[in-house]
């Protein structure tokens, strides 16, 4: 079984964020706390729940993530391209601030 | 509000005050929902319906602003201001879809509102493409000019408009419920994949009458299903009587419990098409009458609207080019340009299918630079098409060579209409949250695989469609070549139908194979394209030697090649 980090949309204009280990919300995935089991991510989803319940953020969910040198990535491709940003344009979302 | 609103001679519907002030309200009641969910005083699941309402949709980025384009047709103004939505409130580009419409992939909801003002400005807006109501009605490209049109359909197009808009008794139906309209014998609008699907033609019994050939209960996604004719001929005071009476038959009778079973084909695929009729024409018959009559008179008004531009008496000839760009431009003319019933006068289509590029994709410049063609060249008019290309409707054939190189330079005319590089595809994976799997990167390999003008040429008419779920938004199930992505143990896997077809003999596509992989799938294309080449008699079209050949002769020469 993988790990696993929780990420969602912000609310105000919908950008990928994910939950850092401090409890704030990081649009790079690389930032993500990482829960070790279905368990321990109930915790991060209590978190989550109260950011959406202050207006934090929208449509929160766990993600399955494998670690990676540069630090968590997801393992899903779909969830990898919410991370990275469409992958026939590699000019946007956070693929293109990381090459910037 | 800065009201700019379509100017010249486009034929295009004018808002009334009436419209203006309703579409005004919807923008202000929509900013003060925005500012109280992002005060906390809506929580989201009271603010999803009614951004829905509004057709701001959350993706897999962002939100998405799915922007209603009335029977595809548009106003160089609105096209601009499109283009100023693209460059203020997204990232410089947006996507012309399946649907007619636009959809911009990166607003934010702080700024959707100022969004939706500007698009109230040009009289546009995004109410209806959510949704479980009538969304968009779609036309041909070519409506009212076409050669080969019987009725111009954007009369009966904008009667329908005004009729679903916000039709108190079918905001809430089932699901969304899809018409689409042609008036030619050639159906560019695949009427019968659409929930109802019209054909304007004449009383085929003699009465000299306009009305519609009434066809319901066709659609793809998941169950897909070519419809079955409801009326060969429901005459115009009696259209919205009758499409009245087919609503209300599915509002009572649809089902409600099962969102996959729930579109209308279902209902008429479960009832059987004469149980199904024998109750639509009982509300028919109790609807019929002065209540529900289609006035002449409110016709004739909207159809003065459509009346045709200011044409010359004749636009001329075909400049015959010579040199390096005489078979580029001949090549350009036979495939992207079509001659119209006004003499002289040919349509143009915009090619958003450059090889390697994605499919309906165009940037805020190029809005712009099409704009200002529109209005130099195309009476200030721009067509969107259901394959996600665009026309100039109304071009001077002896100005095509002008045309050409002012599109060529905004890579806008590749010679590929109808053919194999002219690729249908969904936004899968890429964007949408719903997709299994990318289309856009399969779109951009096969075109780029058959970039060569001249064999796409030899090649002839073939329509490859690609969708990322079986949602079906890129319409595979009637490509002559349709590519369905899947989700295998978490792999991209695609299954590749053959033979389906969107026009008046519509088909859906039989699976040609065991799903492949993304980088198999150029190579399984162009293998079936051998074959066709091999075995084609002279002139036969692809899907028609698919349909004389059968898809299985095709699946076992595949299976020999491998």
């Amino acid at each position: 079984m993988s790990a696993l980090s929780v990420t969602a949309n912000r609310l105000a204009d919908g950008a990928v964020v994910w939950l850092t280990a401090a409890g704030g919300w990081s649009v790079s995935a690389r930032d993500a706390a990482v829960y070790p089991d279905a368990d321990q991510v109930k915790a991060g989803l209590e978190q989550a729940q109260a950011a959406e319940a202050s207006q934090l953020v929208v449509a929160s969910y766990a993600v399955d993530m494998v670690e990676e040198p540069q630090g968590p990535w997801p393992v899903k491709i779909r969830e990898r391209i919410r991370a990275a940003g469409p992958t026939v344009r590699l000019d946007l979302g956070q693929q293109a601030a990381q090459a910037s | 509000m800065t009201h700019v609103g379509p100017v010249g001679h486009a034929a295009i519907y004018r808002y009334d005050d009436f419209d203006r002030r309703f579409v005004q309200e919807r923008v202000n009641q929509f900013r003060d929902q925005a500012d109280r969910r992002l005060a906390g005083e809506l929580t989201e699941d009271e603010f999803k319906p009614l951004r829905l309402m509004n057709g701001l949709y959350l993706q897999l980025h962002a939100y998405m602003l799915r922007v209603a384009i009335p029977y595809g047709v548009l106003s160089s103004p609105q096209l601009r201001a499109l283009a100023e939505i693209g460059r203020k409130y997204d990232k410089g580009y947006g996507h012309f879809t399946t649907r007619q419409n636009l959809q911009f992939n990166w607003i934010k909801l702080e700024e959707a509102a100022d969004a939706l003002q500007a698009l109230a400005d040009v009289d546009m807006h995004a109410i209806q493409t959510s949704g479980n109501c009538v969304r968009n009605v779609t036309t041909d490209q070519f409506a009212g000019v076409a050669a080969d049109e019987a009725e111009d359909p954007r009369v009966y197009a904008e009667i329908l408009r005004q009729w679903s808009s916000l039709h108190p008794e079918f905001s809430y139906l089932p699901r969304k419920f899809k018409i689409a309209i042609t008036g030619s014998p050639n159906d560019r609008a695949a009427i019968k994949l659409h929930d109802v699907g019209l054909r304007v033609l004449r009383d085929p019994a003699g009465s000299g009458k306009l009305g519609a050939e009434v066809w319901v209960g066709g659609g793809q996604g998941r169950a897909p299903f070519v419809a079955k004719l409801g009326r060969a001929f429901v005459p115009e005071e009696d259209l919205l009587a009758y499409l009245e009476a087919i609503l209300r038959v599915y509002n009572a009778y649809g089902r409600r419990d099962n969102m996959q079973k729930a579109r209308i084909k279902i209902l008429v695929h479960e009832l059987g098409i004469t149980e199904f009729l024998r109750r639509v024409d009982e509300e028919f018959e109790r609807l019929k009458g002065p209540r529900y009559r289609l006035d002449e008179a409110v016709v004739a008004d909207i159809r003065r609207h459509f009346a045709p531009v200011p044409y010359d008496a004749d636009g001329g000839a075909t400049p015959v080019l010579s040199g390096d760009e005489a078979t580029a431009f001949a090549r350009w003319r036979a495939a992207n340009v079509v001659d119209t019933r006004a003499p002289g006068y040919v349509a143009v289509t915009l090619s958003l299918k450059p090889a390697g590029g994605i499919p309906g994709d165009m940037t805020s410049d190029q809005m712009d630079a099409v704009a200002d063609l529109a209005d130099k060249h195309s009476f200030s008019e721009i067509r969107v098409t259901h394959a996600q290309n665009l026309v100039l409707p109304y071009v001077r054939a002896a100005e095509l060579a002008d045309v050409w190189r002012a599109l060529d330079k905004l890579k806008l005319a590749e010679p590929n209409i109808g053919l194999t590089g002219d690729i249908i595809a969904c936004p899968g994976l890429d964007y949408c949250s719903l997709a299994n799997a990318r289309s856009i990167p399969l779109a951009q390999a096969i075109s780029e695989k058959f970039a060569d003008p001249a064999r796409q040429a030899d090649i002839g008419e073939l329509h490859v469609k690609i969708s990322g779920c079986i949602n079906a938004c890129g319409h595979h199930h009637v490509g002559h070549i349709g590519i369905l992505g899947v989700d295998k143990k978490g792999a991209e896997t695609y299954q590749i139908t053959l033979g389906g077809r969107a026009d008046l003999d519509a088909a859906i596509g039989e699976i040609a194979g065991p799903a492949v992989d993304a980088e198999q799938v150029p190579a399984v294309i162009e293998k079936i394209i051998e074959i066709y080449l091999r075995e084609r008699s002279p002139g036969e079209r692809f899907v028609d030697a698919v349909a004389r050949l059968g898809v299985k002769h095709f699946k076992e020469s595949l299976r020999a090649a491998d």
